[in-house]
């Protein structure tokens, strides 16, 4: 956000903000492309493309390429937004953008 | 009245009562409450809203049923429909809740242009018009197996107590009733699911035991001439099964009254853990639904096969008269089930009675089969609230006060907005009462719609400055051009003819390249013509970053 307080910073597009601004932004994005290539492999790879040989083998009763369909894909979804929101937790702090109030508590 | 009838009118009244007096308490009085709760709503009460919002009369009734006729394609849809919340949450929520307003349509009208907006906000429109006249069809639907109402009289009962708390208290009202009415229906889910794990396996986890039963449930099902459960594609070819997941997901991540849900939390911060607290409360129906469908599957089919007409459990004559389960003519022993009227079987049972009538299929009691009908209630009613909402904010936020009356004072927008629910709950009421013939199928079709317009067009906004509004107005337009072109070709619906699928392609995968087509044109358009102006690009510049940035001293010691 380009409204900061006064003296915390550089004025807006100024080559110190643009540096940090760009880091953040490739760092955001690498969590992105990774996250998603897990979400892609598990659901599509394991669970469509690759489900009929994955199913010979049978774990618990359940063939294991329909088990990623119907129970794995779901659990891993759900990993992987608690997984993205730590590291964004994390990322804000390291550059300073994470909401905070007065107190520096978080909101 | 029989005791099922009393059981299912305590637990209906009994919720209702519990609904109106949280609508009460949750009154608001200025515009910002009634459109996004005042961004005030804490993380995990809002998880537990959208899952409820989302989770409509479809997941709840419906989808059980669907997965134990399909077998392993019911996949696509357990899949499709929790997959788009990895979207919503590394591509959408935080952004949209960053620049913190009202509805879809105006973020994408103040990214690209007014032009663009007033497009979305129909296609919005459209778009929760198709979904909302399903949920009070279900919920009519329940009133009239377990209370013996017509189906009008239902609808009018369920749109009296939505119009009630989303008129008074609209987003703050109809959020607070949400996370009431996910506590109702995921009881109402899981107490049967467990019972039923219970009878079969001594372990009430269904998730962990529906594995145990499938080699009986394959060998039954061919007995009776339906295909092995597990088996892939036995349904579908494998590469509509993709493509229907995918225009699932990215139809969740495009559907506008999910994304508005967003804007309700305190902090961006707020909307990333939302979405998990969301996909966690869905994970848990998600993951049951599967197992319901195989051990409700199995029941069934032990409960019938080869028996007499004459010594059929009870469950097949009551629903016999609800015209959704058929005996053939003639036929004296079972020796074929099927779900498809068309496919002659012996016995014909329509897929989406299985959920309510999974506990009467066990031989559970009739408080857990009172409970299941206001769990389906609840999913219905909290689906249409959430949907209303988005119809009263496009109308009255996106149409009214921006393209005639633009200036407005705040009490006169919040009449404004509760006139439009209002108007809004009428003509779902109609819609309910006397669906259109066509609305049952396009309600799974509002997926592909949101996909190949919504998605595209506000992820590139976030993520492609050079993105603009030609390229976003084009890529909406044929990519929706698209996708609709093709299910009138393949459907009979709109009084067309069907034709053939191509290349195996369903209509209801095609919103998936629907989506790819927009992309492609939204990036080629924006390309040939000029880079939008560079207050734009500072607008996608400060929705990225969550908050101004503090001196670096300051943040080492509060580093988690």
């Amino acid at each position: 956000m380009s409204d900061t307080g006064p003296g915390s910073e550089p004025p807006p597009g100024s080559a110190a903000e643009d540096s940090w601004r760009r880091e953040y932004w490739r760092r955001n994005l690498r969590y992105m492309v990774i996250l998603l290539s897990i979400w892609f492999i598990v659901s599509f790879g394991l669970g469509i493309l690759l489900v009929e040989p994955l199913n010979a083998v049978i774990i618990n009763g359940f063939p294991l390429g329909f088990w990623f369909a119907q129970q794995g894909s779901i659990y891993t979804f759900l990993l992987l937004i608690l997984v993205y929101a730590v590291l964004m937790d994390r990322l804000d702090d390291k550059f300073g953008v994470s909401e905070r109030d007065g107190e520096g508590r978080r909101l | 009245m029989s005791s099922i009838q009393l059981w299912t009118l305590i637990f209906i009244l009994g919720s209702f009562a519990v609904y109106i007096g949280i609508a009460w308490r949750s009154r608001v009085q200025e515009t910002e409450g009634f459109y996004v709760a005042g961004h005030g709503i804490p993380t995990v009460a809002n998880g537990a809203a959208i899952a409820a919002d989302w989770m409509s009369a479809a997941s709840f009734i419906s989808m059980a049923g669907l997965i134990a006729f399909l077998g392993s394609d019911g996949s696509m849809y357990l899949m499709g429909w929790t997959g788009g919340y990895v979207l919503l949450a590394l591509l959408i929520a935080p952004y949209l809740r960053k620049w913190g307003k009202y509805t879809v349509p105006e973020f994408v009208g103040d990214r690209y242009s007014e032009l663009v907006r007033t497009i979305a906000a129909a296609a919005a429109i459209i778009i929760s018009f198709t979904y909302v006249v399903g949920q009070m069809r279900g919920g009519g639907i329940v009133f009239s197996r377990f209370l013996g109402l017509d189906i009008t009289g239902g609808v009018l009962v369920a749109a009296a107590i939505i119009f009630t708390y989303a008129v008074l208290g609209g987003m703050k009202g109809i959020t607070w009733t949400q996370v009431a009415q996910y506590t109702v229906l995921i009881i109402a889910y899981l107490i049967p699911a467990a019972a039923v794990a219970w009878q079969f396996t001594n372990i009430p986890v269904p998730q962990v035991t529906f594995g145990q039963v499938l080699d009986e449930l394959n060998a039954l099902s061919t007995q009776l001439g339906l295909d092995a459960y597990t088996q892939a594609f036995t349904s579908r070819p494998m590469i509509d099964v993709l493509l229907v997941t995918l225009a699932l997901m990215v139809g969740t991540a495009g559907l506008p009254h999910v994304i508005i849900r967003f804007y309700t939390t305190k902090s961006v911060r707020g909307s990333r853990y939302s979405a998990f607290w969301a996909l966690a409360f869905i994970a848990l129906l998600y993951t049951t639904a599967p197992a319901v469908g195989a051990f409700t599957k199995l029941n069934l089919l032990q409960g019938v096969r080869g028996k007499a007409v004459s010594d059929l459990p009870r469950w097949v004559q009551n629903w016999a008269e609800t015209g959704l389960v058929q005996i053939k003519e003639g036929v004296e022993r079972i020796g074929s089930v099927s779900n498809d009227p068309a496919a002659g079987a012996d016995l014909t049972v329509d897929s989406d009675i299985l959920v309510l009538a999974s506990p009467e299929i066990a031989g559970l009691p009739a408080p857990i089969i009172g409970l299941v009908a206001a769990g389906g209630m609840a999913a219905a009613m909290s689906t249409a609230a959430g949907l209303l909402l988005v119809i009263s904010s496009s109308v009255s936020h996106d149409f009214y006060f921006r393209r005639v009356r633009r200036a407005a004072s705040d009490r006169e927008q919040l009449l404004a907005g509760r006139i439009a629910m209002g108007g809004a709950v009428v003509i779902a009421v109609l819609g309910g009462v006397n669906p259109p013939a066509f609305v049952a199928q396009v309600v799974a079709f509002a997926f592909g719609l949101a996909a190949a317009s919504f998605f595209p067009a506000i992820v590139l906004g976030i993520f492609w400055k050079r993105c603009n509004a030609a390229g976003a107005a084009a890529g909406i337009t044929v990519g929706l051009a698209f996708t609709i072109t093709y299910m009138v070709y393949t459907l009979d619906v709109f009084g067309t003819e069907a034709n053939p699928y191509l290349l195996g392609i369903s209509p209801e995968g095609i919103g998936a390249i629907g989506a790819l087509v927009n992309f492609v044109v939204a990036i080629v358009v924006s390309k040939l013509t000029a880079p939008p102006p560079a207050h734009l690009a500072e607008l996608v510049e400060s929705i990225r970053y969550p908050a101004p940035r503090r001196l670096p001293a300051h943040q080492d010691g509060e580093a988690v």
